[in-house]
């Protein structure tokens, strides 16, 4: 059973969003998605400044074992990346809902987020792939 | 649900994150690949390697049986304890399989892949027709391989007086039997170390001794980064039945003299030395930039396209390498065609690292 927030949303492809008090959206992967994975050696984050909309290829994590893309939860513009996954990639693996987030979004549309699955909705998900 | 070894229930005792392997339920890490690998190349860990098949060959004609069916000639194992790492070929000189065998007291020992069990099995038995031959899977005996720098010093002092006093004296690539045990300083990692054949019912004692002296158990994951930095080759993935040991970095396997042993595939050899129609070797990749080297990605090189057979993030030189088949003449400076971009690599003879140290 992997650990999952209830305070924020997710993506059945394995992302989650966290709507913070300022407005703005914080984007990482999921625990599950960590753990599926294994050590992560290399995040490449979108740049500072980009536009994206829902659904785009934003950045792409890279483990040992595999890459993976990450998608845009929601649309908007990249107003801040994590560069301490540069030299900590690990953190991803460590914190993946804290200190391992990717990226910043300033959101166009915050109603997006209502598209996104709750906690119990990803969960089935997992479990649906799992079978 | 796949097969279990005998330690299968050590793997989930540790937290093993279980996944199949060629049908088996093997350990792909216990938290950290990259954690595992490095306790191997700084001290010593563990991995069980019951999965793959040991069959022994005995009886009057074993030597010539071995001298037809390997690429390498078994004749020279001059003295019991001996390893040879061979290639079997089919006629065409394609690998059917990589394996090493051991000159033991009542014949010979073959260590095979998992994946390539039944294949194995069905030429081994069809090849032996005309000779005085008996094939014997070894299904009962679990394998343990004890490796990194510090694991010789570590298993010593775990193990009887007997057992100990063997392994001290071992010579690399010498393995030798010690009451039911069959020990190999032998392995897939580049570092010192043994490989242990043991009575499955003995095995999960070993395990728990060798865990409690501090050697940690590490799985398939740091096991595929330890044998790539090592310029080991993976059946399957460098080699198959379409690839000769020339086009697969192995040439030094082929046995070519006595030039009246006739090894299957030596035919084919021969006529690729010949005509000098070997098109393909495989090489090392180095990419020291962010991003990691896969499987399938294209190469580009100034004599034409070459494909990567295997591909990793390497956790002892902080970057990706991988093993490549390319032109024959392909030259240092080459491409690799990443998620649609190309990316510079260079091109390096392998391995990468040899006893935790870079070596190209």
């Amino acid at each position: 059973m992997s650990n999952l927030p209830e305070n924020i949303k997710y993506l059945a492809s394995h992302e989650w969003a966290r709507l913070e008090e300022d407005g703005t959206v914080t984007v990482g992967i999921t625990d599950h998605a960590q753990d599926q994975l294994g050590d992560v050696v290399y995040v490449e984050v979108p740049e500072k400044g980009s536009e994206f909309a829902a659904g785009d290829e934003a950045s792409v994590v890279e483990s040992v074992k595999a890459a993976s893309d990450i998608y845009m939860p929601v649309s908007g513009e990249i107003i801040a990346v994590n560069d301490q996954l540069d030299t900590k990639p690990e953190l991803v693996n460590s914190d993946p809902y804290g200190d391992g987030w990717f990226f910043k979004i300033q959101p166009t549309d915050i109603t997006e987020l209502d598209n996104m699955l709750d906690s119990a909705g990803y969960q089935a998900t997992v479990d649906a792939d799992a079978e | 649900m796949g097969s279990k070894t005998v330690l299968y229930a050590k793997h989930l005792e540790a937290g093993g994150k279980i996944v199949d392997f060629g049908g088996w339920d093997m350990p792909l890490h216990y938290g950290s690949q990259i954690e595992e690998h490095n306790q191997v190349r700084s001290s010593a860990g563990m991995f069980d390697v019951s999965h793959m098949t040991i069959v022994d060959i005995e009886g009057d004609q074993a030597k010539p049986y071995l001298q037809r069916l390997l690429a390498n000639d078994v004749n020279r194992l001059n003295s019991p304890g001996r390893a040879l790492y061979s290639a079997m070929l089919n006629e065409q000189g394609g690998i059917i399989d990589d394996l090493i065998v051991y000159l033991t007291d009542d014949g010979y020992r073959l260590v095979v892949n998992c994946g390539t069990r039944e294949k194995d099995l069905a030429w081994l038995q069809k090849q032996s027709d005309g000779f005085d031959v008996t094939i014997i899977e070894r299904p009962e005996l679990a394998i343990i391989a004890i490796q990194g720098p510090d694991s010789l010093r570590s298993l010593i002092k775990i193990l009887d007086p007997e057992k100990a006093a063997l392994v001290a004296r071992l010579k690399t690539f010498q393995g030798l039997s010690v009451a039911d045990w069959f020990i190999g300083r032998t392995g897939y990692t580049g570092e010192d170390g043994v490989e242990i054949v043991l009575p499955q019912d003995q095995a999960p004692d070993l395990w728990q001794a060798l865990k409690d002296a501090g050697v940690a158990p590490a799985g398939l994951g740091a096991r595929d980064t330890l044998r790539l930095e090592a310029g080991l080759n993976l059946y399957g993935s460098d080699m198959d039945e379409s690839i000769t040991p020339l086009e697969a970095n192995m040439a030094w396997t082929i046995a070519w003299e006595p030039e009246d042993r006739d090894f299957i595939g030596r035919g084919a050899l021969e006529k690729i030395r010949t005509h000098q129609s070997q098109h393909y070797k495989l090489m090392g990749l180095v990419l020291t930039g962010r991003g990691v080297l896969r499987g399938h990605q294209k190469v580009v090189t100034s004599q034409g396209e070459g494909e990567i057979t295997s591909g990793t993030f390497s956790p002892t030189l902080g970057h990706s390498i991988a093993f490549a088949r390319v032109p024959l003449n392909a030259e240092e400076n080459c491409q690799v065609e990443i998620r649609g971009k190309l990316i510079e690599v260079k091109m390096v003879k392998l391995p990468f690292v040899r006893h935790g140290k870079k070596v190209f």
